[in-house]
């Protein structure tokens, strides 16, 4: 049996997870060019991994991103682009 | 939202969780307990989210939440609602039930019926992915018409599923609640509005929100909004408002064709090549279309 401390787990201890190891084919890239700090990227990304604060500073955590490609679709001023896994930043 | 300091530490449900990549529950799942703020209690019923969001002994959620079975995700929040009634505490906390269509629709249908009809100050979240996702895409009540799932397959003598969408709102309409509505996850600020909405009103209340799945739909991960949006502007997912039983507001569409939405998804590909039961699923369109009037002008 889990002892108590267990079975109530620690608020946010999915954290653990790195899943970003998921990722298989293609990866976002956040160019910080056009944005125009809509949020929408932030607010639609599953994974909850996109951080910014103010136009152009958004960044993702590629910890967690499991490479769905939503942010890209999402984006309005096309600002972050899908790519290649291996490509290079 | 725009305007906020985008801070993933803000979230209310953790990134790490394991869903699929592009899961449309998962983005509607955190848009609603953001909305509902921290001083909320979650009930959830058995499903994917239960299970994406609670890998033992890790959790994603940033509030007091609770699981116990597949059908009592409401009977749960009763007697949650019932002990902060009698401890005083009601007025500050929030307290939600939720779980996938088969945990609302099939499953939890008794429990939930019992929550709205004993009045008690709950709000239902029902994120309807239309199959039973978790257990390998069977077909549940909220499948729509004509639409191929494991326990409904397509061959010579079947389209699928061969029954229409239960009409959950309706029963939760029926109820006599204070609020209840349909949303979709391709609308976040409408999620958002819908959820704060619901929690200023006393009593119980619903929300349905149409959750796209890459995986049990079939479709790339990277159009999961698009095939949600589509959904809405096709007619066959009208995104209505009800309060105390009246319509009060209703999203308007250009109807597009229902291809548009049907073409983008493996489970519908079948259909494609029998217009007759394209006709089929083109009628339901029609019928959401004339019923809530959804048409623009």
């Amino acid at each position: 049996m889990y002892p108590i401390e267990i079975l109530v787990g620690k608020p946010g201890s999915s954290m653990d997870n790195k899943t970003g190891s998921w990722r298989s084919d293609k990866k976002p890239k956040f160019l910080q060019k056009e944005c125009i700090a809509c949020n929408m990227c932030f607010v639609i990304c599953p994974e909850g991994c996109i951080a910014g604060n103010g136009p152009n500073t958004y960044t993702v955590d590629y910890d967690y991103c499991k490479g769905c490609g939503l942010c890209a679709y999402v984006c309005p001023k096309k600002d972050i682009v899908m790519i290649d896994e291996g490509e290079e930043l | 939202m725009a305007g906020v300091v985008a801070d993933p530490k803000n979230h209310l449900m953790a990134s790490g969780h394991t869903a699929c990549a592009g899961c449309g529950q998962a983005i509607a799942s955190r848009i609603v307990v953001n909305a509902a703020g921290k001083n909320t209690i979650i009930s959830n019923a058995t499903g994917c989210l239960e299970v994406f969001t609670t890998k033992a002994p890790q959790t994603a959620w940033r509030v007091a939440w609770i699981h116990s079975l597949f059908e009592n995700a409401a009977a749960v929040a009763s007697g949650i609602e019932g002990a902060l009634r009698y401890l005083g505490k009601l007025d500050n906390i929030n307290v939600i039930a939720q779980g996938g269509d088969g945990g609302t629709a099939d499953i939890g249908m008794g429990s939930l019926s019992g929550m709205l009809e004993r009045g008690h100050d709950v709000l239902y979240v029902c994120y309807d992915n239309e199959a039973y996702m978790n257990t390998g895409i069977q077909r549940s009540g909220l499948t729509p018409l004509d639409c191929n799932t494991t326990t409904s397959p397509v061959g010579k003598r079947s389209y699928g599923n061969p029954r229409p969408k239960k009409p959950l709102l309706e029963i939760a309409v029926a109820h006599n609640i204070s609020y209840a509505a349909t949303a979709s996850v391709a609308w976040p600020a409408d999620i958002e509005k819908k959820v704060k909405k619901a929690l200023s009103y006393k009593g119980p209340k619903f929300i349905q929100i149409h959750v796209p799945c890459p995986l049990g739909w079939r479709f790339d991960s990277s159009l999961t909004l698009e095939v949600a949006k589509l959904a809405v502007e096709t007619g066959l997912y009208p995104l209505v408002e009800y309060e105390n039983g009246t319509l009060i507001g209703v999203r308007k569409i250009k109807p597009k064709p229902v291809e548009d939405y049907l073409k983008l998804q493996g489970r519908y590909r079948h259909l494609l090549k029998s217009p007759e039961a394209l006709e089929e699923v083109r009628k339901v369109a029609q019928a959401n279309i004339e019923r809530y009037n959804l048409s623009v002008g």
